[in-house]
């Protein structure tokens, strides 16, 4: 009787097969839904936290707003139930999380500092996630498959460098706080391009490398248990380095340098797989850095205030260290737990909701935050190289994995730079921070990595 | 390509622990050390979250918070601010406070180390935290009749209990009234503060442990010790008696500040140089002592050195590598030798403890809110600088300095007081600076004063230490010994 039955099972399923995969739940995008319903949930009771803390009282206004970021976000959902069902269920609610805390605590900011209104920069995060959110679902939309991407190898270079020189422009370029990376557009404020640029030349060098990896990793001397590249084929590698420097000299912003130049070596070494370009690579850097600190101003003082951020002559100092040194006492007054929501006073600190934000969080939420908020970091990162491993084309392998480490890079300049591993260089914490250029580049990185990671599923698997 | 893939998540991995070991540092290990670091404002804002302990003189409170309507719950206050601004200082709301107010910020807030357990259980009861107080050594006489005996004069007295460091009075004029700069109101305290900076006198500074002067003629008590400590000198050394004097290697001359010779004869003794205070004799000896003894037996008595009474007071200075002119004019507390009154009292003081530089100390108790003691002060020794039998001579030099000397002004009648004047050049047109420095009873010491004038006592180039600075020192020293 059974195994009539299981016989029987076994000569229908041909025939079920279109249909199951038809009627299969979907059981990704119900976790997801899942996990959004908790991102949401902590979006929301983050805000009222730092209402009863900052405020004493509850204000509807802005729960409203958030309400209406999580209809969007839902709405993201529902796409991916339609047009990539098969993505990562962690992604989209990883950034929703991450977006939500970093309102709450601009907010948070905002209430310390009196802004309200279209003055309130939590009310235009608020705009600007809608925005990203939205651009999000158009990239999903748009791109069905990731290879298209690859046509547009040498457009997508082209774009990414007017991009990240768009705010050389004369009347059109910006300069915020001695670096010159945004440009104003009318009374929206300010948008840093190279953000954006980031997307670009991470398509570019993925679809470059894929093209010409070989010529690039197996002609040259072998030397020291390395093989060297020849001289002619070290055009690519000292193009980008040029490019980083000009980023240095002309735009006088350490931190987009570091992390262009720190995408392409990933990405060379994963398609080449030559130890010997990634030392080749960080010794040109690292040599350009040395003499940026010797012949630029404010490079040179970069490096002081790092090293010697405590000194009472570098703290005065103007351009000194005084920020970080308040950063630094911000996370020190969290210590362990924080001070609760609303509680801190992350304020004293200069630019608490953009390059610092990390330090307001710290101080508030204290380490135990911050090691949520890194581990959060972590497992979106991971999920991008997941697709790397799991991925069955060169190129859509060195897409994920370049937009996951420029993530996990972003975040440990600016991270480290808080904290002084390395020196302090304006940017943007991925998701948290102020900034609408940010925001929509980051939400269209986890748009790429959502649509790349269904394709991967969606493809039998050839090798693992 | 996977195995590439690994080796860099192994590298994202490391970058992700980095980040977390960093915050850790930052957040838990060097919390402390930046929580007490002096710039941090949170801390000085969650400082007023508590009551804050009192500051007390005999058990009274000059300074103490009073309970307030606001948002920083509690005023500070001060009582008879202007006589003891130089000890509390002040806290304003909008940046660093001064005095012991700074210094002792973190036990009057109640967040030091020794009350963490106090802190712990009035988390348990649920009693209001509340801050330690700090009784001081100030003995409320003295510092009365220091403040009044100094009048209107720009300067400072400090008087010290030389068998203990213990200073019983710390003066500095003008004075200014820390009530303005407590205020809870930005504004205020701003331009009070913009008009006390703005003033000429500079009323914020405590000329008592932040002046430095040129000591002038009691710089000479160094140099004494200095040369009867070499076993080469006595108090009947002799030194050629000029009435002009060129060190060797220049052209400079020096005179006596009579103009004169010091006293008859082709000589001089040592005795009576430093009884009558004369320049000439001291550039001589200087010379041939030498920098580097002179500056050793200055160190010895606590110069070239950080001290904190726990306030920070400002490093006297003796300085380095001078040569022969330069010498002979440091051997009479010129060229860049400058001290503060604190130091002088220290050398005073040391001579009067019989060779021994006690740590000058402010503080007696630190006294938790049931006003047990949680920390009380004890002497300590900085060391010996010179022999009782020197510290015997050099006392009984003074005595003669007073009795029948340059410092006679300072005498007072039935009592021995040891004394030494100085009248200090600032450059060639400025006001002198005037000094005295000594105690009483020379034969057992109980007090020892330093009385610092600067500018001349408003007159000019004219007036002299004897002059303007003894007859304070005398009238404090009245006051003390007869209460």
């Amino acid at each position: 009787m059974q195994s009539l039955n299981k016989a029987s099972a076994l000569q229908t399923q041909p025939a079920t097969e279109p249909v199951r995969r038809l009627h299969l739940p979907q059981k990704l995008r119900n976790l997801e839904l899942f996990l959004l319903l908790i991102a949401s949930f902590i979006n929301a009771g983050a805000v009222v936290l730092v209402q009863l803390g900052a405020l004493g009282e509850l204000d509807p206004t802005l729960v409203l707003l958030g309400a209406g970021l999580s209809v969007l976000v839902i709405s993201l959902h529902v796409v991916l139930r339609f047009v990539a069902r098969d993505a990562d269920p962690f992604i989209l609610p990883i950034a929703t999380v991450l977006n939500g805390i970093g309102i709450a605590m601009i907010y948070r900011i905002d209430i310390a500092v009196d802004d309200s209104g279209w003055e309130s920069a939590a009310v235009r995060q608020t705009v600007w996630s809608a925005l990203a959110i939205f651009c999000a679902i158009i990239v999903l939309l748009v791109i069905r498959n990731h290879r298209v991407l690859f046509r547009y190898t040498y457009i997508a270079g082209l774009v990414g460098v007017l991009l990240l020189f768009l705010p050389l422009v004369p009347g059109l370029g910006k300069e915020i706080s001695g670096a010159r990376v945004w440009i104003s557009v009318g009374s929206f404020g300010t948008f840093q391009p190279g953000e954006i640029a980031k997307i670009a030349l991470a398509v570019f060098f993925a679809g470059y490398l894929v093209r010409n990896r070989d010529s690039l990793s197996m002609v040259g001397k072998k030397f020291l248990g390395a093989r060297f590249p020849r001289f002619r084929d070290l055009g690519p590698i000292l193009v980008v380095w040029a490019l980083s420097m000009s980023v240095i000299i002309f735009q006088r912003d350490l931190g987009t340098a570091l992390l262009y130049f720190g995408l392409f070596l990933v990405m060379l070494y994963l398609a080449t797989g030559r130890l010997s370009w990634v030392i080749m690579g960080m010794s040109l850097f690292l040599g350009g850095a040395v003499i940026a600190s010797q012949t630029l101003n404010y490079v040179n003082g970069r490096f002081t205030n790092w090293l010697d951020a405590l000194n009472p002559a570098v703290y005065d100092a103007k351009g000194g260290s005084f920020q970080l040194v308040q950063g630094l006492f911000g996370l020190a007054k969290g210590g362990l737990l924080g001070t609760g929501w609303g509680q801190g006073r992350p304020e004293i600190t200069p630019v608490p909701q953009s390059d610092y934000i990390i330090a307001s969080l710290g101080e508030e939420l204290g380490l135990a935050g911050i090691f949520a908020i890194l581990a959060l970091y972590l497992l979106f990162v991971a999920r991008g190289f997941r697709i790397g491993f799991a991925g069955q084309d060169d190129f859509g392998k060195l897409l994920a994995v370049g937009l996951a480490f420029v993530v996990a890079l972003q975040c440990f300049i600016v991270i480290g730079g808080v904290t002084r591993v390395i020196p302090l260089t304006g940017l943007t914490t991925p998701f948290l921070a102020a900034g609408g250029s940010s925001l929509v580049a980051n939400w269209i990185i986890a748009a790429l990595l959502l649509r790349l990671s269904d394709t991967v599923r969606n493809q039998p698997r050839l090798v693992v | 390509m996977n195995r590439e893939l690994k080796r860099v998540s192994i590298v994202v991995m490391l970058m992700f622990v980095t980040l977390l070991g960093s915050t850790s540092i930052v957040q838990a290990f060097q919390a402390d050390n930046l929580s007490a670091d002096p710039r941090n404002t949170r801390t000085l804002y969650d400082s007023y979250q508590v009551e804050r302990g009192a500051i007390l003189v005999n058990g009274e409170p000059i300074a103490q918070s009073m309970p307030a309507d606001d948002d920083f719950k509690f005023l500070r206050t001060y009582t008879n601010p202007e006589l003891y601004a130089p000890i509390t200082g002040y806290i304003p709301i909008n940046g660093e406070p001064t005095g012991l107010e700074f210094a002792l910020n973190a036990e009057l807030t109640g967040t030091s180390n020794s009350q963490f357990f106090d802190k712990i259980s009035a988390l348990v009861t649920g009693q209001d935290p509340k801050g330690a107080a700090v009784e001081v050594t100030i003995d409320p006489i003295a510092q009365q009749a220091a403040w009044d005996a100094l009048g209107d004069y720009t300067g400072s007295v400090v008087v010290t209990e030389p068998a203990t460091g213990r200073i019983l009075a710390m003066v500095s004029k003008p004075g200014f009234n820390p009530n303005l700069l407590t205020v809870h109101n930005n504004a205020e305290v701003t331009a009070s503060y913009d008009a006390l900076l703005a003033d000429p006198n500079d009323p914020l500074i405590n000329r008592a442990i932040n002046s430095l002067n040129p000591p002038g003629s009691i710089f000479k008590l160094v140099v004494t010790t200095a040369a009867l400590e070499s076993g080469e000198y006595t108090p009947e050394s002799t030194f050629p008696n000029p009435s002009v004097y060129t060190a060797p290697g220049t052209t400079s001359e020096i005179e006596n500040s009579s103009g004169a010779p010091c006293g008859a004869g082709e000589t001089v003794t040592l005795a009576t140089a430093l009884r009558l205070s004369c320049n000439i004799p001291f550039a001589e000896l200087g010379v041939e002592l030498g920098d580097t003894a002179i500056r050793e037996t200055a160190e010895k008595f606590g110069f070239n050195s950080n001290h904190s009474i726990p306030m920070n007071v400002s490093e006297s200075v003796y300085p380095r590598g001078l040569d022969d002119p330069q010498t002979a004019q440091s051997a009479f507390g010129q060229f860049n030798v400058q001290a503060t009154p604190l130091q002088m009292a220290m050398v005073s003081g040391a001579i009067a403890n019989g060779g021994v530089v006690m740590a000058p100390n402010l503080v007696q108790e630190i006294l938790a809110p049931n006003l047990s003691a949680i920390q009380t002060f004890e002497p300590a020794e900085l060391g010996r600088v010179m022999s009782e039998e020197t510290a015997a001579t050099i006392t009984a030099m003074m005595i003669n300095g007073v009795q029948d000397g340059a410092a006679s002004n300072a005498r007072i009648d039935g009592v021995d007081v040891a004394g030494k004047t100085g009248t200090a050049q600032n450059g060639s047109t400025d006001p002198f600076t005037l000094w005295f420095t000594g105690f009483v009873p020379a034969n057992d010491p109980q007090y020892a004063i330093t009385v610092l004038v600067e500018n001349g006592g408003g007159e000019g180039q004219t007036g002299f230490g004897n002059k303007l600075a003894a007859p304070v020192a005398k009238k404090v020293l009245e006051a003390v010994l007869n209460k």
